[in-house]
C-alpha cells in the first residue's frame, strides 16, 4: 500500500457511494465457456467504471474439486499469510493450495499476494461446533476477515470462484487469465466509486459461500438493512451495499429457506397498493413477508445479479431506478446494465426484454444442465 | 402575611381605546380575571388569577387584549431566580408539594433540534412523493422469528396480533377525567378517520366510545380504574402503564372535583373521591410479575390483542426495555421526560427521567445487540412536536410515535400548564360542562386529521428527499442523521455521526 493510500480512509472505515456496470451470462444446459465473453461484455460499458474496481464470478469452474470449498484469499504480507494458513489448518482439511495464476498487466499494479485453497471442514471441529457445514464455513470466513489483519477471503463457495482487483474490469479479466477457465455462468462488475483510492477486497462481486452479488446502484436503506442483519451475526465490515445485500440474501435464502422469488419480494417488496389488488391468498403471503422482514426492504436505486450454484437471479429496485436488460438465445441467458453489453456477445438474441422493477428474473440449470454439470464433476 | 404576596407572573394589558365593553372576556375566562366595573363603566382585570391561556385574547372582537410577562422583578440573581424564590415562598406558606402540568418547561437540551436529516443527490436520486408511491404504513407487533410452511409448501402466514397504522403516529394516553368528553371524542373520531389509534389512558372507556374500539388502545394502569372484561375486549390493543415520562416513579392523582357524573361511572369509583393510582402496580414487583400480567391480559382476550407495555425513560431504561421485550409484550412504549401530564409534582416533572432521544437510541441499540429487536415494536413519546421529530425518531429506531401535547394544541390548548386546576378555558382539561362544550368534537377531530395529514405529507417529502420510498427503510437508518453541536459522548449514545463527517 502506498503512503498516499494510507492517508485516505480505507474501505470499511467510511461508506463510499459508487455507480457501476454489471453483466451476467448463463448456459441453462450447463455448457461451459471461457471468461472472455464476460470480459467483452463489460468492456463495452467501459465508461460506467472508473478503473477503481472490477471483478468476476465464474460457476462450474472447478469440477475436479467440486466437493471442496474454494477459498480465494488476498494477503498483504507474509505474516498475514502465515497466520491465516495456520487458522485454515486448524479448522479445515486443505486438499490443495496454490497461487492464483495471473498475467502481469500494465494497468494493474500493487497487487497483494493472491492464493487459492480447496478445503473441507475438519470433521471433529465441525462436530464440536454444532453448526451445519455451511454455517461453519461462513463463521470461519468472517473470523479471518475481521480478525486477521492483512488477510481477506474474497471467495468461499464450491465449484465457483470470484476474481477481482482494482482496475478496469476488462483488464482485471486479463490479469486473472479468465480465458483459461470454463464455467456455465459468469457475472462481472465494473465499479465507479466516487471517492476512494480503491482496495482490492472492496471490488465486486461480493461473495459468501456460493452466493455472489454484483450490484449497480446506491441504496438509501443501507443503515436500516445493516443494523437489522447484524442482529443475526453478520458484520458489515466493508460498509458497501453489495455486502449487506449478500448477507440479506444469505439470511433469507439459506437460513430462512425462502425461495428466490420470495427473497425478491422481501427485498424489493411490491407497494402496498399493488398488494391490495392481489387475490386473497397471495395478498396474505405478501403482507406477511413485508411485515415480517420489514427491515430488509431495500429502497433507492439498485440492479443486482445474484449468482449461486446452478443459476442466476437479476433484480431491480421496485421503481426501476437503474437500467437492467435481459435476453435469451437458445439455452443462453444474458443480463446486463445495457443492451449493448449483450449485443456485443450475442448480436441476434431470440428475445430481449426489460424486466419490471421488483420482478426477479431467475434462471436455473435445466434438467440436462444439471446432469451435465454433475457428470463433468466426476 | 406580606411575605406570602406574590406578584402575578403575567399582566393583562387592555387597550381601553379599543375595548367596547362587550364582556366577552368576562364570560370566557373561567379564572374570573375580567369584570365589568359599573362605576368606572369599563372592564377591569385581576391579573393575579390569570394563567395566560389566551382564551380572552383569542376571542376579543376588537383585539383589545394582550397578556405580557411582567417586568416586576426580584434583584437579578442567576442562582436564586425569581422562580426559585417564589417556590420557597409558596411552600413555606402552604407546606405542600408544588403541582404542575404539561411537560417540563425547563431548558434541557432538545436533541431533535441537534440532529439534521440527509438528502440524496447525483449518486442516488431523490423521489418525488407527488409522482411516485411513498409508503408510511406501519405494522406494530412481534415479527415471526422463523418461517413456517404449510404441508403444500406455502408460507404459514399466521402471526401474533398486529396493529396496522396508516401513519406511524398514535395519540397517546390521556384519560377521560383528566381531559373532557369532547376532547376524547375528538381523538377517537380522528383516530378512526386516520386509520390510527388513540389511547384511553387509565380512566376507563366511556360507553359512548365503544364504537371506536377498532381504533382504541385501552390502558390498564396501577389504579385499574374502569378495567373489566368488556373494556379489555373493546379495544384493538391493551396497554399496561408501568410509568410515565413526566412523572417516573410516582402514580397518578385525579382530584375528586374532576370525578363527577360519567367520569365516576366510567372509572367505576364514587363521585367526588380522589382517584389515586399507586406508584407501582401492586401485583408487579418484578419482571416475572409483569410477564404474568401480560399473559393474563392475553388470556382474557384470547390472544387476539397486542399488549403494549409503557415505561418511562429513566437511567436504566435499556435494561428495563430488554426485560419487557422478553416478557411477552408485543410493543414497548417509551415516554421521555419532556412528556406531558395532567398533573404532576413539579420537582418530579422537572428533574426525574431522561430525554426520549437518548432513551430511544440506547434501547434500540440494546435490543439489537441482544438480537431481540424483532420481538417488539418500539413506540416513543414525550414531546414530539412536528414531522421532523418523527422522521428523526424513526431514523433512530422507533417504529412509531405517540403524541399527546401536539394533539391537544391542535384542539386549542395554549399550553398554560394549569390542567390540574380543572378550569381549562379551551374545554380540554376540564369537566365543567360550560367549558367542555367550547370544544366541538367534529371541528376538533377535523383539526387533528389535518395535523396528522400535514405531517404525513412532510414525512413523505423528507423521505423522498432521502431517496427512501417506504417508512421501513427509514427505521433505524441512523446514517440519515447527523449531529450538530453535540459532544463525542452524545454522538456515541445516539449512534450517529457529526455533521461534516
Ligand atoms: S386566564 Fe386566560 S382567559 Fe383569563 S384572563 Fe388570563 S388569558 Fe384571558
Ligand atoms: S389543556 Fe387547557 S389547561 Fe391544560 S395546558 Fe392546555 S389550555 Fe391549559
Amino acid at each position: 500500500m502506498t503512503e498516499l493510500q494510507e492517508d485516505y480512509p480505507q474501505e470499511g472505515e467510511v461508506r463510499i457511494p459508487s455507480g457501476c456496470a454489471i453483466s451476467g451470462i448463463f448456459s441453462r444446459n450447463g455448457k461451459r465457456f471461457g471468461g472472455q465473453d464476460a470480459i467483452r461484455s463489460i468492456a463495452v460499458m467501459h465508461d460506467r467504471s472508473n478503473g477503481l474496481g472490477g471483478g468476476y464470478a465464474g460457476y462450474g469452474i472447478y469440477p475436479e474439486y467440486k466437493d471442496y470449498y474454494a477459498f480465494h484469499v488476498f494477503y498483504y504480507d507474509n505474516d498475514a499469510k502465515n497466520t491465516c494458513e495456520k487458522f485454515f489448518d486448524e479448522h479445515f482439511d486443505v486438499i490443495n493450495l496454490s497461487k492464483i495464476p495471473i498475467r502481469k498487466h500494465p494497468r494493474i499494479t500493487d497487487e497483494p499476494l493472491i492464493w487459492r485453497y480447496f478445503v473441507t471442514p475438519l470433521p471433529t471441529k465441525l462436530a464440536a461446533s454444532q453448526l451445519d457445514e455451511e454455517e461453519y464455513v461462513v463463521r470461519c470466513v468472517i473470523k479471518v476477515n475481521t480478525d486477521i489483519k492483512g488477510a481477506y477471503v474474497f471467495s468461499s463457495g464450491k465449484n465457483m470462484g470470484v476474481f477481482k482487483a482494482v482496475g478496469f474490469p476488462e483488464d482485471v479479466g486479463e490479469f486473472y487469465r479468465l480465458d483459461e477457465y470454463e464455467g456455465y455462468a459468469w457475472t462481472v462488475h465494473g465499479r465507479y466509486p466516487t471517492n476512494t483510492p480503491g482496495w482490492w477486497g472492496g471490488a465486486h462481486p461480493f461473495a459468501l459461500l456460493d452466493y455472489t452479488v454484483v450490484h449497480n446502484g446506491e441504496i438509501s436503506s443501507y443503515d436500516a438493512n445493516r443494523r437489522f442483519i447484524e442482529m443475526f451475526g453478520y458484520r458489515c465490515t466493508l460498509q458497501t451495499d453489495t455486502e449487506v445485500i449478500t448477507y440479506m440474501i444469505d439470511y433469507l435464502h439459506r437460513k430462512q429457506c425462502l425461495t428466490l422469488d420470495e427473497v425478491a419480494h422481501v427485498i424489493a417488496a411490491p407497494f402496498w397498493s399493488t398488494i391490495a389488488m392481489m387475490p386473497e391468498e397471495r395478498q396474505k403471503e405478501y403482507i406477511y413477508l413485508r411485515n415480517t422482514f420489514a427491515s430488509m426492504l431495500i429502497t433507492g436505486p439498485f440492479s443486482i445479479i445474484l449468482g449461486f450454484n446452478g443459476g442466476l437471479m437479476a433484480l431491480n429496485d421496485r421503481l426501476k431506478l437503474r437500467s437492467l436488460v435481459a435476453a435469451e438465445k437458445g439455452d443462453m441467458v444474458y443480463l446486463a446494465s445495457e443492451e449493448s453489453a449483450i449485443r456485443i456477445v450475442e448480436p441476434d438474441p431470440d428475445r430481449i426484454w426489460y424486466p419490471r422493477g421488483g420482478e426477479p428474473v431467475i434462471v436455473t440449470l435445466s434438467e440436462t444442465g444439471k446432469k451435465v454439470v454433475a457428470a463433468e464433476s466426476k | 402575611m406580606a411575605i406570602n404576596y406574590l406578584y402575578p407572573d403575567y399582566e393583562v394589558i387592555r387597550n381601553q381605546q379599543r375595548c367596547i365593553n362587550c364582556r366577552v372576556c368576562e364570560r370566557q375566562c373561567a379564572n374570573e380575571v375580567h369584570r365589568y366595573d359599573e362605576e368606572l363603566k369599563m372592564m377591569v382585570s385581576d391579573e393575579s388569577k390569570c394563567v395566560n391561556c389566551h382564551r380572552c385574547v383569542a376571542l376579543c372582537p376588537t383585539r383589545a387584549l394582550k397578556i405580557v410577562k411582567t417586568d416586576n422583578t426580584f434583584k437579578e440573581n442567576a442562582n436564586w431566580t425569581g422562580e426559585a424564590i417564589t417556590d420557597v415562598y409558596r411552600q413555606a406558606g402552604t407546606g405542600g408539594v408544588l403541582l404542575a402540568s404539561m411537560g417540563t418547561p425547563k431548558n434541557y437540551p432538545v436533541y431533535w433540534d441537534r440532529m439534521l436529516i440527509n438528502a440524496s443527490q447525483v449518486t442516488n436520486p431523490s423521489i418525488d412523493p407527488l409522482r411516485e408511491p411513498m409508503e408510511t404504513t406501519t405494522f406494530l407487533g412481534q415479527k415471526s422469528a422463523k418461517i413456517r410452511r404449510n404441508p403444500d409448501g406455502s408460507i404459514n402466514t399466521k402471526t401474533t396480533p398486529q396493529l396496522k397504522l396508516s401513519v406511524p403516529v398514535m395519540f397517546s394516553a390521556m384519560s377521560y377525567g383528566s381531559i373532557s368528553y369532547n376532547a376524547h371524542k375528538s381523538l377517537a373520531l380522528a383516530a378512526q378517520k386516520l386509520g390510527i389509534f388513540y389511547n384511553t389512558g387509565e380512566g376507563g372507556l366511556h360507553e359512548d366510545f365503544y364504537q371506536y374500539g377498532p381504533n382504541t388502545i385501552v390502558q390498564v394502569a396501577s389504579g385499574r380504574f374502569g378495567v373489566h372484561p368488556g373494556y379489555l375486549k373493546a379495544g384493538a390493543a391493551i396497554e399496561i402503564k408501568m410509568g410515565q415520562g413526566a412523572k417516573p416513579g410516582i402514580g397518578g392523582h385525579l382530584p375528586g372535583a374532576k370525578i363527577v357524573g360519567d367520569v365516576s361511572k366510567t372509572r367505576m369509583i364514587p363521585q367526588g373521591t380522589d382517584a389515586i393510582s399507586p406508584a407501582p402496580h401492586h401485583d408487579i414487583y418484578s419482571i416475572e410479575d409483569l410477564r404474568q400480567l401480560v399473559f393474563m391480559l392475553k388470556e382474557a382476550t384470547n390472544y387476539e390483542k397486542p399488549v403494549i407495555v409503557k415505561i418511562a425513560a429513566v437511567h436504566n431504561v435499556s435494561a428495563i426495555a430488554s426485560g419487557v421485550a422478553r416478557s411477552g409484550a408485543d410493543i414497548i412504549a417509551i415516554d421521555g421526560f419532556r412528556g406531558g401530564t395532567g398533573a404532576a409534582p413539579a420537582r418530579t416533572r422537572d428533574n426525574v427521567g431522561i430525554p426520549i432521544e437518548l432513551a430511544l437510541a440506547c434501547v434500540d441499540r440494546r435490543l439489537r445487540e441482544e438480537g431481540i429487536r424483532n420481538n417488539v415494536s418500539i413506540v416513543i413519546g414525550g414531546s414530539i412536536r412536528n414531522s421532523a421529530d418523527i422522521v428523526k425518531a424513526i431514523a433512530l429506531g422507533a417504529d412509531a410515535v405517540y403524541v399527546a401535547t401536539s394533539a391537544l394544541i391542535a384542539l386549542g390548548c395554549h399550553l398554560c400548564r394549569t390542567c390540574h386546576l380543572g378550569k381549562c378555558n379551551w374545554g380540554i382539561a376540564t369537566q365543567r360542562p360550560d367549558l367542555v362544550k367550547r370544544l366541538n368534537p367534529e371541528v376538533g377531530s377535523e383539526r387533528l386529521v389535518n395535523l396528522i395529514n400535514a405531517w404525513n405529507h412532510e414525512i413523505k417529502e423528507m423521505m423522498g428527499g432521502m431517496g427512501i420510498n417506504s417508512i421501513e427503510a427509514l427505521r433505524g437508518n441512523r446514517l440519515m442523521l447527523r449531529g450538530i453541536g453535540l459532544t463525542e459522548k452524545e454522538l456515541q449514545i445516539l449512534g450517529i455521526l457529526h455533521a461534516g463527517e
